[in-house]
């Protein structure tokens, strides 16, 4: 048992420097499937709200689509979809088709599923800011974006950080069904590390362990930028 | 859009569709059952229990499911066939199947997230019920099924409902494990027919169905308990 923690080691034999490279994707891919979720999010909401009809109708469908299918199957249907969707539009521009890297189409195909539950996030928290806020706003002259940049952003973040909280550490754990697609991240890594040496047991927990640091160092990050934003509020 | 493959491979989906019903449905029954007594440690139990009980929802809750079952199958999988004169055993037919893992992996993470919810629920029934539940002479196990328990449950229904849906978009993941439920055999068919979105797109479809027949169940038994009184 001790003799096979070596393999967890940086240098080979050990994988160790597997290990983190798919860390250092499975991050990459975390963070860049978040932020484009938080942008799909922010302009859904405010879609969702303000838009016109046929859009709150087909954000609806969205939202409730997406939450309803199991992001496996999301992920092998927007990524084949997405890829030969792409190809077929080069292809009719008379360009070549291009092979899109995994680590793009993972950020991709998450932040679209991501979307979904951070428009819902989003918009509840909109309409937890009084109304008043936005008017008094208006009434100053400001234009609509000005009052949605100055005011309604900055009065919703602390009611939509929670949830905002809560989807992060979904992404970085569903980055682990990139795997299963056969992208490169932490899972596959651990996958393969594991079958080469067959040590199962001793990878997949150790893949657990990184897991689970990454998410309790994001709760820390994420309980002291709330604490910062819940200054100056009444708590209940 | 291709669909004649339908009539030749409707037997392997319904009876993957089966499957996925059988897991959703054991794994939620075992995973609530565990829940209850997870959750429950946490708010009345001896430090030790709690402590144990606390670290476990957020080692669940913390990781991956796809690593939770991976580890479970082939870690823990791993150290079985090592064991001397197991082979003979009647156990080695459980064993060596995937369904028990799966079983096994989707129960404990339900009970890790809905152990947490119930943590909550518990906390939040009003102290005074349970001192009248004992002062009118209850022992503790009779407070719990009577008063405490029910009570909980009906706080935290509408979350319940939630996280059965999150099982159900959970089971795909079995089929990672050779266990052929409903994902597992549009993969099949996806293999043997060259179809990329068909196969998937059915049973997208079916699982958008089950979710909005879980949500409407759920709905007429939220609506058949009598809603919690407004404090």
């Amino acid at each position: 048992m001790f003799e096979s923690l070596q393999l967890l080691w940086i240098e080979p034999p050990g994988r160790g420097l597997t290990l983190l490279s798919g860390l250092l994707s499975t991050l990459q891919i975390a963070f860049g499937a978040y932020a484009l979720g938080l942008t799909i999010g922010l302009l859904g909401a405010l879609g969702k709200i303000h838009g016109p009809a046929p859009l709150r109708w087909l954000l609806t469908t969205y939202t409730t689509l997406i939450r309803a299918v199991p992001e496996l199957v999301l992920i092998l249907l927007l990524y084949y979809a997405g890829t030969s969707a792409l190809n077929n539009l080069l292809e009719s521009l008379g360009f070549d088709p291009i092979d899109i890297s995994g680590l793009v189409a993972g950020i991709v195909v998450l932040g679209f599923v991501q979307g979904a539950y951070s428009t819902e996030v989003m918009r509840a928290a909109m309409l937890a800011v009084p109304r008043g806020q936005t008017e008094a706003a208006l009434a100053y002259g400001m234009s609509r974006t000005q009052s949605i940049y100055r005011i309604l952003i900055p009065a919703m973040i602390p009611f939509a950080l929670p949830g905002l909280a809560n989807l992060w550490l979904i992404v970085t754990k569903d980055t682990a069904l990139l795997a299963v697609v056969g992208f490169f991240e932490l899972a596959s890594a651990t996958k393969t590390a594991a079958g080469s040496t067959r040590n199962y047991l001793l990878f997949y927990s150790a893949a657990a362990v990184i897991y689970l640091c990454v998410t309790l160092m994001s709760n820390v990050v994420f309980g002291w930028i709330e604490s910062r934003y819940r200054r100056g509020q009444a708590t209940a | 859009m291709d669909w004649s493959w339908l009539p030749e491979y409707s037997d392997k989906l319904i009876s993957g569709f089966w499957l996925t019903i059988q897991l959703l449905v054991i794994c939620s029954f075992l995973g609530f059952l565990l829940a209850v007594p997870v959750g429950l440690v946490q708010v009345t139990g001896p430090k030790y229990l709690s402590v144990i009980a606390r670290g476990f929802c957020t080692v669940v809750r913390g990781t991956p499911l796809l690593i939770q079952l991976w580890l479970i199958y082939y870690g823990v999988g791993e150290l079985f066939p090592g064991i001397e004169g197991i082979r003979e055993s009647f156990l080695w037919p459980v064993l060596r199947a995937a369904f028990p893992y799966a079983v096994l992996a989707f129960t404990l993470s339900i009970a890790g997230y809905v152990g947490e919810v119930m943590r909550g629920a518990f906390a939040g029934v009003p102290k005074g019920e349970l001192e009248a539940a004992r002062a009118m002479g209850m022992s503790p196990f009779k407070v719990l099924w009577r008063i405490w328990l029910p009570r909980a449950v009906q706080n935290v229904f509408p979350t319940l409902a939630g996280e059965v849906v999150l099982t159900l978009k959970a089971t795909p993941l079995a089929a990672t494990i050779t266990i052929y439920e409903l994902f597992g055999r549009s993969t099949e068919v996806r293999q043997d027919t060259f179809l990329v979105y068909e196969p998937l797109l059915l049973v997208a479809g079916i699982y958008v169905l089950l979710t909005g027949i879980i949500v409407v169940i759920f709905g007429w038994l939220e609506n058949r308990i009598p809603k919690p009184s407004v404090a």
